[in-house]
């Protein structure tokens, strides 16, 4: 069973989001989703200063077995990419809700945010997929 | 996972792939492992030390009589009289009249009148089809052998393994040299010890009465022999240069296309074989395209049916992924024959730099790229 933690926000496509005390975000890929995945071997990031509407494809993260399109959770900026990712995409496999982060973004409007699962739903979510 | 309609088929070892943790996944219709937790894992423990496939969903065939030799020297692209010492392996390709690949085989001399072939699980039924059609005439009977199981056994300590796992057992293979088998137990095959694989690494293929599959999977395991899936067995034989049917060729492709030349035997001339005259026909006039290796040198991943670019007109990457060994992503892809040296290759709209290169990329645990 996937980790969930309790504190984030999330995705029908498997994103998490964490707000963050200044009113921006953070997003990654749930730990259900890189464990789908399977290893991770290449990550491709948004450019900083780009805009996106909720559900554009933003990013990609690539396991050996196939590529797979990450979606931006809301409407807004990036401000902020996990650079680090570049060399350790498989730092998604070992940590998806901290050190794996994948980038950051400033919401236009942070209502968008409620509208996101919490952790709860997220999980009978994923219980689904898996029966 | 599967949307399959019939029922998924279960190998003899699918409590075992439970067991060991297996993600299981439909591939041609059974339930076989993808992964059993890390595929790059798996990969590198094949390279390394020593793996075990179940690879029991691929289809044995016997085929026996007194004109067996003349029908597969008719039916098969490669020359079966090339091997006629028992245990003997060859290669080959089965094609249509139009030299387009069918699937492509392993065929196995095992006594007068007796060949066992190994065919492809996804091709299983129009490869039946198409060689009992062939097969009138002929005095040869086709068995399907679907009592038996198939284990391969790779990497560079997996014959020692083996050995200390399976005991007097397979002792008729102590002394095999590559691409030759033993029949170890009753001259009939029951108990068949190839030394071939699809990996680039030196070890067995087991093929086994079905009821014995778990045991001898359980002793091997007990012997440190890893169990690996699908996704690995993929990676290890694109490293290791070697086509994957349906993705590198089809019924449209033929071998001179796919980088299988070798595999087809021109001479000796008076051999008539099906498929023939349209492969001397493109011979003659040059294959218009060419299988070759690339190396992508851009950062991302290459993967089967992207678009290729080149200076003599457009490609298609074939097969495609993340190459463990080499820390790269490389790929095979079928380009104009004259292309050399560089091409580009479209990934999400953009065009990455890719380098031409002889294929295999890595073979017997290290890069063969200087």
């Amino acid at each position: 069973m996937s980790n969930v933690p309790n504190e984030l926000k999330y995705t029908k496509s498997h994103e998490w989001v964490r707000i963050e005390t200044d009113g921006n975000i953070t997003v990654g890929i749930t730990d259900h989703a890189q464990e789908l995945l399977g290893d991770m071997v290449f990550v491709e990031l948004p450019e900083t200063e780009a805009n996106y509407t909720a559900g554009d494809e933003c990013a990609v993260v690539e396991s050996v077995k196939a590529a797979s399109d990450v979606y931006s959770p809301i409407t807004g900026e990036v401000i902020a990419v996990n650079e680090e990712l570049a060399d350790a995409p498989e730092t998604i496999n070992q940590d998806a809700f901290d050190t794996g982060w994948m980038f950051k973004m400033q919401p236009e409007d942070a209502g968008e945010i409620d509208e996101l699962m919490n952790a709860e739903a997220y999980a009978e979510l994923i219980a689904e997929e898996e029966h | 996972m599967s949307s399959s309609p019939a029922a998924a088929q279960r190998t003899p070892l699918y409590t075992q792939h439970l067991a060991a943790g297996a993600k299981i996944v439909d591939f041609a219709g059974w339930e076989m492992p993808i992964h059993y937790g890390s595929q790059l894992e798996e990969h590198h423990q094949v390279r390394n030390d020593a793996g075990m496939f179940d690879v029991s969903h691929m289809v044995v065939l016997d085929l026996a009589g007194n004109s067996v030799t003349d029908f597969l020297r008719h039916l098969l692209a490669n020359d079966v009289a090339r091997i006629q010492t028992p245990g003997k392996a060859l290669y080959s390709c089965l094609l249509n009249e139009r030299g387009g690949v069918i699937d492509d085989l392993i065929v196995y001399f095992m006594a007068d009148n007796w060949y066992r072939m190994v065919v492809n699980a996804a091709t299983r039924d129009k490869d039946l089809a198409w060689i009992r059609q062939q097969a009138g005439g002929y005095d040869v009977e086709i068995r399907e052998r679907d009592d038996l199981a198939m284990i391969a056994v790779q990497g560079p300590n997996a014959r020692d393994k083996a050995h200390s796992a399976l005991g007097a057992s397979i002792d008729a293979a102590r002394g095999l040299k590559p691409f030759f088998a033993a029949d170890c137990n009753d001259s009939k095959g029951d108990l068949f010890v190839a030394r071939t694989g699809y990996t680039g690494e030196d070890g067995y293929e087991i093929i086994l009465p079905a009821e014995q599959a778990g045991a001898t999977w359980e002793a091997l395991l007990a012997a440190e022999v890893k169990p690996i899936g699908l996704g690995a067995r993929d990676t290890l034989r694109l490293e290791a240069g070697m086509n994957l049917y349906g993705q590198d060729m089809d019924e449209d492709i033929s071998p001179l296309e796919a980088g299988l030349s070798w595999t087809v035997a021109f001479t000796p001339e008076d051999r008539d074989f099906i498929g023939k005259a349209a492969l001397v026909k493109q011979k003659a006039d040059g294959p218009a395209n060419k299988l070759v290796g690339l190396i992508l040198e851009d950062r991302g991943i290459l993967r089967a049916h992207q678009k290729v670019v080149t200076e003599h007109g457009g490609g298609e990457t074939t097969s495609g992924s993340f190459s463990p060994t080499l820390g790269k992503s490389i790929a095979l892809a079928r380009v104009p024959t004259a292309t050399t040296e560089h091409c580009q290759v479209e990934i999400r709209g953009k065009q990455l730099a890719a380098r031409i290169v002889k294929y295999p990329f890595a073979r017997n645990g290290k890069s063969l790229l200087g």
